[in-house]
């Protein structure tokens, strides 16, 4: 099932990626409308962080493209932040909060620059709402969990994008730190943002998107979260049909080639 | 001996503030590279790469025929990048993991090295006379064109570091944010890679290739303990090596067939174990003495706790009670319990009176204090938690001593909501 949307912030075509040499995801068509919170659902190595990895150009496709506003990522860098999963860091680097946050700001500055007051204000803005002021100072390594996805969100912030794509942002965090930052992005959808969330809990999915996406190596359906969350597709999603496909992945995988010829 | 050490510290001699001009310059490249290599956790890479240089100066020799410093500096890069290239594409094409190529490419190359240095010595040229300085390290050799080609490229090394500080950091810290942020990731990675290599290829003229790691390693290592800030960690990293670059150029002045290598690595290195003992919070002493000081405090309010549950349970809270018939009520040496009522005499909280002991007033409210917090544990975990009661009780003997006031505020909230449902 694939809804229509008008005008969509971004667009994937015909995407085919693989993970050292192992094909991921296939044939992917995708469609983002403005101002949602859409969730990528899927089980398990199903090529949800692959597929946010491969719009941030990140991960190079095999084949297909991605377009944002119309453009190719390299364009417009600059409107659009990612929240990478929060363990992929070492969070006994010697760095305080703000240093963190402050980090959203480089890219803005440019090189050779120092930070400035106005960088240093914004960040301390970003840090309020995420209820962190007061840990500006505190080293990360003695953050928690749901402390540390905070500060992730609050250096995302601090980018002042319009497209925002994170991944799990809601594994290993308290509930209080889960409701503030649904709350945070319907807050910003508001505003006009648009957000692309990789998700695994189906429970809260209905919920939390207004668009959802159900992933498993190819698309199984994408449109309003009411039309997409149901049995059928859930099934399809998250049932052991794929299992030929990850066998043909693996074959791949063994004979070194592409799932389609290199143009 | 004292008048060499008025003689080199003065730094009269034009010679001597050349010298340790040099070592420091050196020292402190070597420092602000490593710091970054701590990091990224790449620390062993600079081992590798240092050993590589050796075939690389060979080559230059023999090549040139002279050992102009910017002919051997330029060597010495050419294999240490290869070095570098070779263990990148070993981990990439192939299933070896980091540890073993670097390993692949460490012996090797050194291997090599060894065998050129030793075919030049044979050749009988009389201009290899001190290519074996490579292997050690002499600072005191660092003079004339050496002296300015060496301390030319640190120059430029950390003026390049300090520029891209704040880029480098972001890149070590989250090396995919940095990427999706639109930082020019590749081309930084690229460049203190350089800076690496051109910092091992500077710092072997002081320290030589074997100990090399050694001065990129430990004055970050060592300034890690003592601090949670990175600029801070970097500039104490700096002042650390500068130190011991001074000691170690000071005794190769005092005796110049003594490598300076060695003296610069040990005197690093006795401040990094010196770190490890001393260092405030994260240094072994002090970890030891709040070790110590926690195992005290947890004896006397034990005591205090005894005396007081003693008091509730015959009605008298200020009784006297001998030593033998407290070690009846606790499975404690002797001498420690001694220890810990006299220290609780001298806080007021017990009094001696002949050989039996006493509560205070302030020591009652301690031990009230104390018996009421293992029962709040007590009642929270079985309560709130569900916990069964006979698992309570031990639990509680230790958790009762670190409960902080904020804590136990919570705690009787909890708690006491749940008694008023349970009425």
């Amino acid at each position: 099932m694939m809804q229509q949307v008008e005008n969509p912030i971004a667009e994937v075509r015909d995407l085919t990626v693989s993970y050292y040499k192992k094909p991921v995801l296939w044939n992917i068509d995708l469609y983002f409308p403005h101002g949602n919170i859409i969730g990528i659902i899927g089980p398990n190595g199903a090529g949800k962080s692959t597929l946010l990895k491969t719009i941030m150009g990140l991960v190079k496709p095999d084949s297909g493209y991605v377009k944002i506003f119309g453009k190719t990522i390299d364009e417009v860098r600059r409107h659009i932040s990612y929240v990478p999963q929060k363990d992929s860091v070492d969070w006994d680097f010697p760095a305080s909060v703000l240093d963190v946050v402050m980090m959203g700001r480089y890219a803005q500055l440019g090189l050779f620059r120092r930070l400035r007051k106005i960088d240093r204000e914004k960040a301390l803005a970003c840090l309020c709402k995420v209820d962190m002021e007061a840990l500006a100072k505190r080293q990360i390594a003695q953050l928690s969990g749901g402390q540390r996805q905070r500060v992730f969100l609050a250096r995302a912030l601090a980018q002042e994008a319009q497209l925002y794509l994170m991944d799990e942002p809601f594994v290993g965090v308290d509930a209080a730190t889960e409701k503030m930052i649904i709350n945070l992005l319907q807050a910003m959808t508001k505003e006009g943002k648009t957000i692309i969330v990789v998700h695994h809990d189906l429970h809260s999915a209905f919920s939390y998107f207004d668009w959802s996406i159900l992933l498993n190596m190819r698309v199984v359906a994408a449109g309003p979260t009411q039309d997409v969350l149901i049995p059928a597709l859930l099934q399809e999603t998250y049932s052991g049909k794929l299992t030929i496909l990850s066998k043909i992945s693996e074959l791949l995988k063994e004979q070194n080639t592409l799932p389609r010829e290199p143009n | 001996m004292q008048q060499a050490v008025m003689d080199f510290f003065s730094f009269s001699d034009p010679n001597i503030r050349y010298v340790v001009l040099g070592t420091l310059l050196i020292t402190t490249s070597a420092a602000m590279i490593g710091s970054f290599a701590l990091l990224k956790k790449k620390v062993l890479v600079g081992d590798a790469v240092a050993h590589a240089v050796l075939p690389g100066v060979c080559l230059a020799f023999i090549v040139t025929g002279t050992k102009h410093p910017m002919a051997l500096s330029l060597g010495a890069f050419a294999t240490g990048w290869l070095a570098l290239v070779l263990m990148d594409q070993i981990t990439h094409q192939s299933k070896i993991k980091e540890d073993t190529a670097i390993a692949l490419v460490l012996s090797v190359t050194f291997g090599l090295g060894i065998l050129l240095l030793t075919a030049i010595q044979h050749t009988g040229n009389a201009a290899q006379v001190g290519l074996s300085n490579f292997l050690f390290g002499n600072a005191a050799a660092l003079v004339g064109n050496d002296l300015k080609t060496l301390g030319l490229l640190s120059l430029a090394l950390i003026t390049v570091f300090l520029l891209f500080f704040k880029e480098f950091t972001l890149v070590a810290f989250d090396k995919t944010f940095a990427q999706t942020s639109g930082l020019p990731v590749r081309h930084l990675e690229l460049l203190l890679t350089i800076l690496t290599v051109l910092a091992i290829v500077v710092g072997i003229r002081a320290v030589g290739i074997l100990l090399m790691s050694a001065m990129l390693i430990t004055p970050p290592a060592a300034a890690r303990f003592w601090t949670q800030n990175l600029s801070k960690m970097v500039l104490l990293a700096i002042v650390f090596a500068m130190i011991s670059g001074v000691i170690g150029s000071f005794v190769s002045y005092i005796a110049p067939s003594m490598p300076t290598g060695p003296w610069i690595v040990i005197t690093i290195s006795l401040m990094a174990y010196g770190s490890f003992l001393l260092a405030p919070r994260k240094g072994l002493l002090s970890r030891g003495i709040q070790r110590r000081k926690h195992q005290k405090k947890t004896l006397s309010e034990n005591i205090l706790k005894i005396l007081y549950e003693l008091g509730v349970a015959e009605g008298h809270y200020y009784k006297k009670i001998t030593l033998d018939t407290l070690c009846t009520y606790r499975s404690l040496p002797a001498d420690r319990l001694v220890q810990g009522l006299k220290w609780l005499q001298k806080r007021n909280m017990l009094q001696k009176k002949g050989s039996s002991w006493s509560l205070t007033v302030a020591g009652k409210k301690s031990g009230e204090k104390i018996s009421r917090l293992h029962h709040l544990w007590e009642l929270y975990l079985t309560q709130y938690l569900k916990i069964k009661p006979d698992h309570a009780h031990e639990n509680a003997e230790s958790i009762e001593h670190i409960i902080t006031p904020e804590l136990a505020d919570e705690l009787y909230s909890l708690v006491d909501l749940k008694q008023e449902q349970q009425q």
